[in-house]
């Protein structure tokens, strides 16, 4: 392979992580507060608001339901006014950033909903607020099962990058189609596919060993 | 049920009946209400009782019988439908959020499942409560230190409750409720996941907090040995009303509905084995014997009235069953005894003679 392919490769690979780790860190700072929320405004739970929490899972689910290809082209407008363009990488960043929030969302929902109402009775017995619930009781609590839920996003968020080529987004995915498939090139297809492999699976391991690191449910042996 | 008309032996609470009550209910009620396919619940109803500062109050339940709602009621978890809580004087039903805090750091409160942060050390666990109300680090951690030592678990301030056995996690989950000082404690079957050795542990442990500070412990359970170990007094509940209470003692000695006397039988032998229950009819059997049961309580629970009964009396006296027990230091005993059907009035008068009662069971041959 040329020094020019690989130049590219690395570009491609730069460009995806770029996308991926903007997108993800977004989708958290939204999606987090998000989650918790779903997970606490039911009835009778810290912060109630039925109503409120219908309408945003709706909402929710109404996204994630949406294919992101056409999430990525229905949304053009609103991406030309937050990036102030709809063509390039950090355009590509909005549709990302949209489709990871209420995924995020969801898997904070789910890891805070699975911690123990017990804790939260017992915090609310020690005089504890709604506020320090969430952030001293609820989110320590659900950590390991939200850095498993996180790995799950970025490495979804990969796959979902390739596809924001159609907007010029740049990125593995888009090298790979275009050099790979469009000029036949099976052997920038292959290396594509090598590094996407390896970058999901040390973000996994990473992943799983730092969940592993901050869960002490289970006694070290 | 009228508590004063009640002779009690030995059963005196600790506190004089003088002082204002540290927990009072007037005519509690909570209902559930209806809702989709679910029928209304009731919870409690019309429930009133005074617990005495310093007392160690026992309520005890089957499952389902509003003793979990009792206890929630006082620390505001759960607000009664109708009627008053009051907690030192303050009625619970009329705080707002932050006052309603403050009365918490006022009350700690155990669990069956002892509700550890698994995120947090043992010494973060106890020091959560000061941390909720705001106290600086040093004041924290010389607080924690104390409450170690109270409970023998200096040396595993640094680990996870995941490495703890049970006894240990209700431990912490004990310093963690004094932690802040408070003035009662309220435990949800704190033992009732543990073996009887380590309740029996546990047990202790409370009752030595209850002494060297003098904090109120108002305790849920389903275990009558658990009320006999370390209550003063004890509330029966059944279908969310109190249906009797007294002194431990007294209800031990004379219980009075038939719930009261099935939970005293779970621990005194006061019940009639099922075999001999099945062998026992009403007439006397030709050349048989006759069965009696014989409550060994007050200053008399320890007379010598089986050897006056073989010596005095002439009477043949076979053991069927028993136990001799203390209960608030006090002695206190269920006998099952056979003798000939003959000398059946002659061995009650003696047991009569003793200070003791008696009652004749049924015969057997």
């Amino acid at each position: 392979m040329s020094p020019e392919l690989i130049g590219l490769i690395v570009d491609a690979t730069g460009e995806t992580l770029y996308m991926v780790a903007v997108a993800a860190l977004l989708g958290t700072l939204l999606g987090l507060p998000l989650g918790v929320f779903l997970a606490t405004s039911g009835r009778g739970e810290l912060f109630e608001a039925v109503a409120l929490n219908r309408v945003l899972g709706l909402v929710v689910n109404a996204t994630r339901s949406t294919p992101f290809i056409i999430l990525v082209v229905a949304i053009i407008p609103f991406t030309r006014l937050v990036a102030g363009t709809s063509i390039g990488t950090n355009a590509a960043m909005v549709p990302l950033t949209v489709a990871a929030t209420p995924f995020i969302a969801r898997i904070i929902e789910a890891a805070v909903r699975e911690v123990d109402h017990g804790l939260s009775e017992a915090s609310r017995a020690m005089g504890a607020t709604p506020m320090q619930i969430v952030v001293k009781v609820l989110l320590p609590e659900a950590r390991p099962a939200i850095v498993l839920g996180l790995t799950l996003t970025v490495v979804s968020l990969i796959g979902y990058s390739a596809m924001v080529g159609a907007v010029g987004g740049g990125g593995l995915g888009d090298l790979g189609i275009r050099y790979g498939y469009q000029r036949f090139m099976p052997e920038v297809m292959a290396a594509v596919v090598v590094v996407l492999i390896v970058l999901v699976q040390s973000l996994q391991s990473v992943g799983e060993a730092l969940a592993r690191h901050v869960n002490k449910r289970i006694r070290p042996a | 049920m009228n508590v004063a008309t009640r002779i009690g032996a030995a059963a005196v609470p600790r506190a004089a009946s003088t002082q204002p009550p540290a927990i009072r209910f007037e005519s509690v009620s909570k209902l559930y209400p209806a809702r989709g396919r679910d029928a209304q619940v009731t919870a409690l109803e019309g429930v009133s009782l005074a617990v005495a500062p310093g007392e160690i109050y026992g309520v005890i339940g089957r499952s389902g019988a509003g003793k979990s709602t009792l206890l929630r009621v006082i620390n505001g978890l759960e607000r009664p439908s109708a009627g008053r809580v009051l907690v030192d004087g303050t009625e619970v039903g009329g705080l707002d959020g932050a006052g309603l805090r403050t009365l918490r750091r006022r009350i700690g409160m155990i669990f069956q499942h002892f509700n550890l942060l698994s995120s947090r050390t043992v010494f973060d666990n106890i020091g959560f409560p000061l941390e909720l109300a705001g106290a600086r680090r040093p004041a924290i951690a010389a607080r924690v230190g104390e409450l170690l030592e109270l409970v023998g678990l200096e040396d595993k301030r640094g680990r996870y409750p995941a490495e703890l056995s049970g006894g240990q996690k209700q431990r912490v989950g004990i310093a963690r409720a004094l932690a802040t000082e408070p003035r009662v404690l309220l435990s949800d079957e704190a033992t009732s996941a543990l073996d009887p050795e380590t309740t029996r542990s546990i047990l202790d442990l409370l009752r030595r907090v209850n002494a060297l500070t003098g904090v109120t412990i108002v305790l849920i359970t389903h275990e009558m040995q658990v009320i006999k170990d370390i209550a003063d007094r004890v509330a029966v509940i059944e279908g969310g009303g109190i249906i009797e209470e007294g002194a431990v003692y007294d209800v031990f000695a004379r219980p009075q509905t038939a719930t009261a006397r099935s939970f005293v039988a779970s621990v005194t032998g006061s019940g009639v084995p099922d075999d001999l229950a099945a062998a026992l009819s009403p007439c006397p059997v030709e050349g048989g014997r006759a069965v009696l049961r014989i409550v060994l309580t007050g200053e008399q629970a320890t007379a010598p009235f089986l050897s006056h009964l073989a010596r005095s009396a002439g009477i043949d006296v076979q053991i069927l069953s028993g136990q001799v027990d203390r209960i608030g230091g006090a002695p206190f005993g269920n006998l099952l005894l056979a003798v000939p059907v003959l000398a059946e009035a002659t061995a009650l008068a003696v047991v009569r003679e003793h200070g003791l009662s008696g009652e004749g069971l049924g015969y057997v041959a």
